[in-house]
């Protein structure tokens, strides 16, 4: 009937009419006073690497949201780079990475300790002094029992099981199963840490390790009083040694900062933690769309996840210029990259895995992640946030962004493969920007004759059952596996070691490094290890990414960043290379 | 009468456990038929550099590598009588019903859904009593005014409530009313924890209006469809014959008996929502039942599962049950005397 | 308003109809619905009168239109459904043009009606006593428990026994006649004037018939109410009607006294209608007679005549029956009839056809 033409039309119009509105946008208020300095008005990448609208004000809550929920707020059972980020607000490790923009951010610096750690023995001894007068939120002083105690906690992987585990493999004679509830007294690592004084920790390791430091800033050395400790029931309530306390904290719902009176900023000149905020909330499993939304209305302050705003959300920030100057492209220590798997043939070969380095169109790479946004084109592997960490381009990736044929083809005669091979590329399944790395490839390989079949895997099991579990992936014929790998922190042991040493591939599967075994790289990396001089160190993690990518075990593909969204109710923002997205140590609140 | 009542609750018992046996196997079955082995179901549950020693440890610990009906076994035995948790400094009593600790975050999985029930029984209620008074109020006008520019429109709204999903009223509603005009404010806030119960319908006042216009344009369309029949019921004649006013005949007479059905289903939908108002809840990030499902699912978390499930089942039993003996209440040719 | 006294002597033998003080007064009322295919003509201008104490039966076939004129006068039309044209007056008072709201209150109070199944006619979620209670107290301003005690004594008028206990039953706990007393207690509780019992006894077994209109009758002396019953069925206005009214396609055709009707029809369908009931005062001679035909479409009602596609005597007008409607007019003692057969042509009709066959 036609009327009821009219009514739909109607309501149709109303709902486009609704909608537009909707899409519209709040109205983002102008950006900072006018004629101030340039780092108060909002401007795209303005936090990035550098400060924007500096504070000493205090005051204001810290509003903060995450989509899922917290790993652990147990200091000695947490693995997140947020949860490290945010802990430092808390507790208070031997080391910590510095709160400051930039380059400045990726150092590692005392806060308990009065100073770096002092290597011995061929740095498989450390030593570090506690700093007098740092106090719990109880009142009670800080000694180093308390910190062994913390590091011994953090050995039962049988109680707290998410929290790293690089204690447990550098500690000298650490018992299988150590338990430190069942031993109390610690008389079972006496042999791995030692307290001669209550000032004084010293740890034993079972081989050189020169890069202690970056273990020292583990959260979990972080003091834990043993009369307090209530093993998984200790995230509920956290000793504090940080400029805040725990007020509210429920596992699954979220947690309440407020300050500790006990904390004593003149016992923390170096860490650059400014406490400027009075209370700090963070709320979990908030929907990711709401946390995008409610950052530009103004409600929210900090979505903690760091990795940057929804695609939709980027999208529309990056078209909208007043919303662009909102945004930080922050660098992360990630690469997204591709792996050969030597297993495989005829990727054993150097040559026929030459030709997939010229083939690759890098362009198209980046393009699967959102272009430029997504990150840069990385021509090796440790990104440029790493400490120490050289760029160079062997294959002259920049030049020939979408590839070079004929240096291809050329290495494809010399692999004996002119026409080109088959090959399966495997990808994780929920994630599209693989599916459009695996594709990109395809499309670009085939130029040369390189045929490849894209196999997605479940990302819950990819590297526990798929392409981390050598048989499967031999057996599957899985040469080529797209990946990703964020460093735990950005030394070169961190970012590399996980990734290229032949040693710590398992066959039981869980593996990490999925395809790269070169002798020579395993020698370097020992050698790093035991190298303390801090610059010769890094030297030598370069010679490491140098031989990989001469070897051409890996296809290298973009150095990761994020887009993240800089409400106008922040100050004193900035990300570094230490957290790779914005520091919460040293955030504030803009003051009207 | 108690017999009858007796027999039900027995039922539902029984019906309970049969629910949380097939999750039980379905959580572990299903993953055996794949060639998993017990370490592998338990390498979720571990942090990211977890050795293989460490994996199997908490497959021990986690009882993957007993026996199916064992396992159940020791679920069913800390229902009934509670369990002991070693929590590494000490152990807990976890007392009956014990719904087990927590794959992830070992903590016990009782007081935390306990807690959330509270949440989605706001949600649900307060939409309920929206619906339900919008929803049978404009069925009952639509009715009346039969084929009036009125009632199409209003069933022409009705029919895009019932055909537009959630996600969609609730993102264009918050898009609206709460970034755009900023009249509320939700992002994780829990209405539980307001003190002042203003505060606490103003926290779900989106939720409710979203989920109640779903609802109330179904009941709309119901209402209106049983009005028109029961008005043109001999009974309501003599209503009208015996002189009374249009409205006592309306309402007393037509709307009692539409009501009916109506009631019936309402407590159907209302045990159903119980069970989480899952799509409302991740929306509006409400920490409710619905939400905690999506989170255990995504998490594997096998005692979060079975706790939200054998909750949500519990409500849905209930809710037949009340309606089936509220049936009787209403309608006295059902009685069994 | 009072009609003019009919002055003309009664001759004996023959019974006529009182035009004394007519309580209920109808004239050419027409109840035509628009619809999407046409215009229904349901009553096409009807007149009768009745007296309080008297009853007149309306007797027709489904479609005739018997209903529609109950509804009509107890204002039973939802608004804006039906036009109606006319006059029904009830005591003196125009129904047709009161407001719904006058109209209304004199329902159930001056004029009630009783239904056809009393199952469905009564709400079955309300105990009987709260539904004569509600009738009653909806002109009566009194307390639930005298408007408690006046029903159960209502229930005890009609005849259900134990009435205190009844009273609280549920109408789908009575047996079917015990429910059509119950519901005549309803309609009867605030002393209606005019009664009108639309197939009262139809969804009833035969034994309870009786009964229903033996209450029926012995009602109507003591409240000195009119009474119309509508019904298809001659039997049971052969008990009760004093005059009765035959209705075809929304006319009326035949208008007499009960006795007129049975012993000196005049028109071919009532001849119909008595030639296909089974009589058993009469022997029985030959088979029930038919009518032929089906009933018409009130859309569409033939010209002329509405019966005359089904009359057997229809040609014998020439040509009038299709194209002149006949008026209902007295033949000369009360008897009115709507047919264009000269009152010869009847009388022959009757004599040689209908009478020995009947």
């Amino acid at each position: 009937m036609r009327w009821n033409r009219i009514t739909t039309a109607t309501a149709v119009s109303a709902a486009v009419a609704l909608s537009l509105v909707a899409c519209g946008g709040p109205k983002a208020s102008s950006g900072g006073s006018g004629g101030g300095a340039d780092a108060t008005k909002a401007a795209y990448d303005a936090a990035s690497g550098k400060i924007f609208n500096p504070s000493d004000k205090k005051g204001g809550t810290l509003r903060m949201a995450i989509t899922e929920k917290w790993d652990s707020t147990d200091p000695g059972d947490t693995y997140y780079g947020l949860s490290w980020n945010l802990a430092r607000n808390y507790v208070r490790p031997l080391m910590v990475f510095k709160s400051a923009p930039g380059a400045e951010g990726g150092k590692v610096v005392p806060d308990l300790a009065e100073a770096a750690g002092v290597p011995t023995d061929d740095a498989k001894t450390w030593t570090y002094k506690i700093r007098k007068g740092v106090k719990f939120e109880d009142g009670t002083e800080v000694t180093s029992k308390d910190v062994k105690y913390a590091v011994a906690r953090s050995l039962d992987k049988n109680t707290l099981t998410q929290g790293p585990t690089y204690f447990n493999d550098f500690l000298l004679d650490v018992p299988k199963n150590y338990s430190v509830f069942k031993d109390p007294s610690m008389s079972q690592i006496a042999k791995a840490i030692e307290t001669p004084d209550p000032n004084t920790i010293v740890f034993h390791l079972n081989k050189s390790f020169a890069g202690f430091d970056y273990f020292a800033q583990l959260p979990s050395t972080a003091p834990v009083p043993q009369a307090k400790d209530t093993g998984t029931k200790y995230q509920l309530h956290p000793i504090s040694t940080g400029p805040y306390k725990f007020e509210s904290n429920d596992p699954n719902k979220g947690f309440t900062l407020v300050r500790n009176d006990q904390y004593d900023p003149s016992t923390d000149p170096e860490s650059g933690r400014k406490a400027l905020p009075d209370k700090i909330t963070v709320a979990y499993n908030v929907n990711g769309a709401d946390i995008d939304n409610r950052l530009q209305a103004g409600d929210l302050d900090v979505d903690i996840a760091g990795t940057g705003v929804l695609a939709e959300t980027q999208a529309k920030i990056l078209a909208n210029p007043d919303l662009k100057a909102h945004a930080d492209n922050v660098l992360s220590t990630r690469l997204n990259f591709t792996v050969f798997n030597t297993q495989v043939k005829p990727l054993d070969n150097l040559d026929c895995r030459k030709a997939v380095l010229y083939a690759a169109d890098h362009e198209g790479y980046q393009r699967a992640y959102g272009g430029p946004v997504g990150g840069d084109i990385a021509t090796n592997l440790m990104p440029p946030s790493v400490a120490g960490a050289q760029k160079f381009d062997d294959y002259g990736f920049e030049q020939d962004k979408n590839g070079n044929v004929d240096k291809a083809k050329q290495s494809l005669e010399a692999c004996g493969m002119p026409k080109g091979f088959s090959m399966n590329i495997a990808y994780r399944a929920d994630r599209p920007k693989e599916k459009a790395v695996a594709e990109s490839l395809q499309q670009s390989l085939s130029r040369v004759g390189i045929k490849l079949t894209p196999k997605p895997y479940p990302t819950g099991d990819y590297t526990k059952l798929y392409a981390g579990k050598p048989d499967y992936a031999k057996a599957n014929g899985l040469g080529m596996i797209v990946y990703s790998w964020g460093a735990d922190w950005p030394d070169g042991f961190g970012f590399l070691s996980q990734i290229v040493d032949s040693r710590v591939i398992r066959p039981a599967g869980g593996n990490t490094n999925l395809g790269v075994r070169i002798p020579e790289v395993d020698q370097l990396v020992d050698k790093a290890l035991s190298t303390t001089d801090e610059t010769a160190r890094n030297q030598v993690w370069v010679d490491v990414d140098k031989k990989v990518m001469e070897q051409a075990a890996v296809l290298p593909g973009i150095w990761a960043k994020g887009l993240l969204y800089r409400p106008d109710t922040l100050a004193n923002v900035f990300s570094n290379d230490g957290q790779n997205m914005y520091d919460y140590a040293g955030i504030g609140l803009a003051q009207k | 009468m108690f017999a009858y009542l007796v027999r039900r609750v027995i039922g539902a018992v029984i019906l309970l456990f049969i629910v949380t046996a097939v999750t039980f196997s379905i959580f572990f079955l299903v993953p055996k038929l794949g060639g998993a082995t017990a370490d592998d179901l338990a390498s979720r549950y571990v942090g990211k550099s977890a050795g293989v020693e460490q994996i199997h440890n908490t497959a021990v610990k986690l009882g993957f590598t007993d026996p199916l009906y064992k396992q159940y076994g020791r679920f069913v035995k800390g229902l009934v009588v509670g369990a002991d948790y070693d929590y590494g400094a000490g152990i807990e009593r976890c007392p009956a019903p014990c719904f087990g600790y927590s794959f992830l975050t070992q903590q016990p999985v009782w007081p935390d859904l306990v807690s959330r029930i509270p949440v989605t029984a706001s949600l649900a209620g307060g939409a309920a009593f929206i619906w339900l008074i919008t929803g049978v109020g404009t069925g009952v006008i639509s009715a009346l005014r039969r084929g009036s520019v009125l009632d199409r429109s209003l069933m022409s709204v009705a029919l895009a409530g019932v055909s537009l999903p959630i996600f969609f009223t609730g993102l264009l509603s918050l898009s609206i009313f709460s970034y755009g005009l900023g009249w509320t404010q939700q992002g994780g806030v829990n209405p539980l924890d307001e003190t002042n119960p203003f505060w606490w319908a103003y926290d779900l006042l989106l939720p409710w209006v979203t989920l109640a216009f779903l609802y109330a344009a179904a009941y709309a369309r119901l209402t209106r469809a049983g009005m028109l029949e029961t008005l043109n019921e001999d009974y309501v004649r003599t209503a009208r014959a015996k002189g009374l006013t249009e409205r006592t005949v309306v309402i007393k007479h037509g709307l009692r008996s539409a009501l009916t059905p109506i009631l019936t289903i309402f407590g159907l939908d209302l045990g159903l929502l119980m069970g989480g108002a899952i799509l409302t809840e991740t929306t509006f990030s409400l920490p409710g039942i619905g939400q905690y499902a999506i989170i255990a699912l995504r998490a594997n978390d096998l005692p979060k599962v079975l706790g939200v499930t054998l909750v949500a089942a519990f409500f849905i039993v209930l809710a037949n049950l009340v309606v089936d003996l509220l049936y009787a209440v209403v309608d006295p040719r059902v009685r069994i005397s | 308003m009072t009609e003019p006294q009919d002055t003309t002597p009664p001759q004996a033998g023959v019974q006529r109809i009182n035009r004394g003080e007519a309580f209920l007064d109808v004239r050419d009322l027409k109840v035509h619905f628009p619809t999407d295919d046409g215009v229904v003509k349901s009553v096409d201008g009807l007149s009768f009168k009745l007296e309080r104490g008297k009853t007149l039966g309306i007797v027709g076939e489904s479609g005739s239109g018997k209903s529609v004129t109950s509804l009509s006068i107890m204002g039973l039309h939802p608004p804006g459904v039906a036009r109606i044209s006319g006059e029904i007056f009830l005591d003196g008072q125009d129904l047709v043009t009161s407001s719904r709201e006058e109209v209304r209150l004199l329902r159930g109070k001056r004029m009630a009606m009783i239904f056809q199944d009393p199952l469905s006619a009564m709400h079955p979620f309300y105990t009987v006593g709260k539904q004569i209670i509600e009738a009653y107290r909806v002109h009566n301003q009194v307390s639930k428990q005298v408007a408690r005690k006046h029903a159960i004594e209502m229930l005890d008028r009609v005849g259900i026994p134990q009435p205190d206990r009844r009273v609280d039953a549920y109408p789908h706990q009575f047996s079917g006649g015990m429910r059509q007393r119950a519901m005549i207690a309803m309609a009867l509780s605030c002393d209606p004037d005019l009664l009108i019992a639309d197939e009262p006894t139809t969804a009833l077994d035969v034994t309870v018939q009786a009964q229903i209109l033996d209450l029926i009758r012995d009602l109507q002396r003591e409240f000195n109410s009119a009474v119309v019953i509508i019904t298809h069925d001659l039997g049971v206005v052969a008990e009760l009607a004093d005059d009765i009214q035959v209705m075809y396609a929304g006319r009326a055709v035949e208008y007499s006294t009960a006795e007129d009707i049975f012993d000196r029809p005049q028109h071919p369908y009532t001849w119909g209608l008595l030639g296909s009931m089974p009589r058993i005062d009469r022997e029985r001679s030959e088979r029930l007679i038919p009518i032929k035909g089906t009933p018409p479409s009130l859309i569409n009602v033939p010209d002329g005549c509405a019966f005359n596609p089904r009359c057997n005597y229809a040609h014998l007008n020439g040509g009038a029956s299709e194209t002149d409607r006949p008026e209902l007019l007295d033949t000369g003692d009360g008897h009115m009839v709507a047919c264009h057969l000269s009152p010869k042509e009847r009388q022959k009709a009757w004599e040689t056809d209908i009478k020995p066959k009947l």
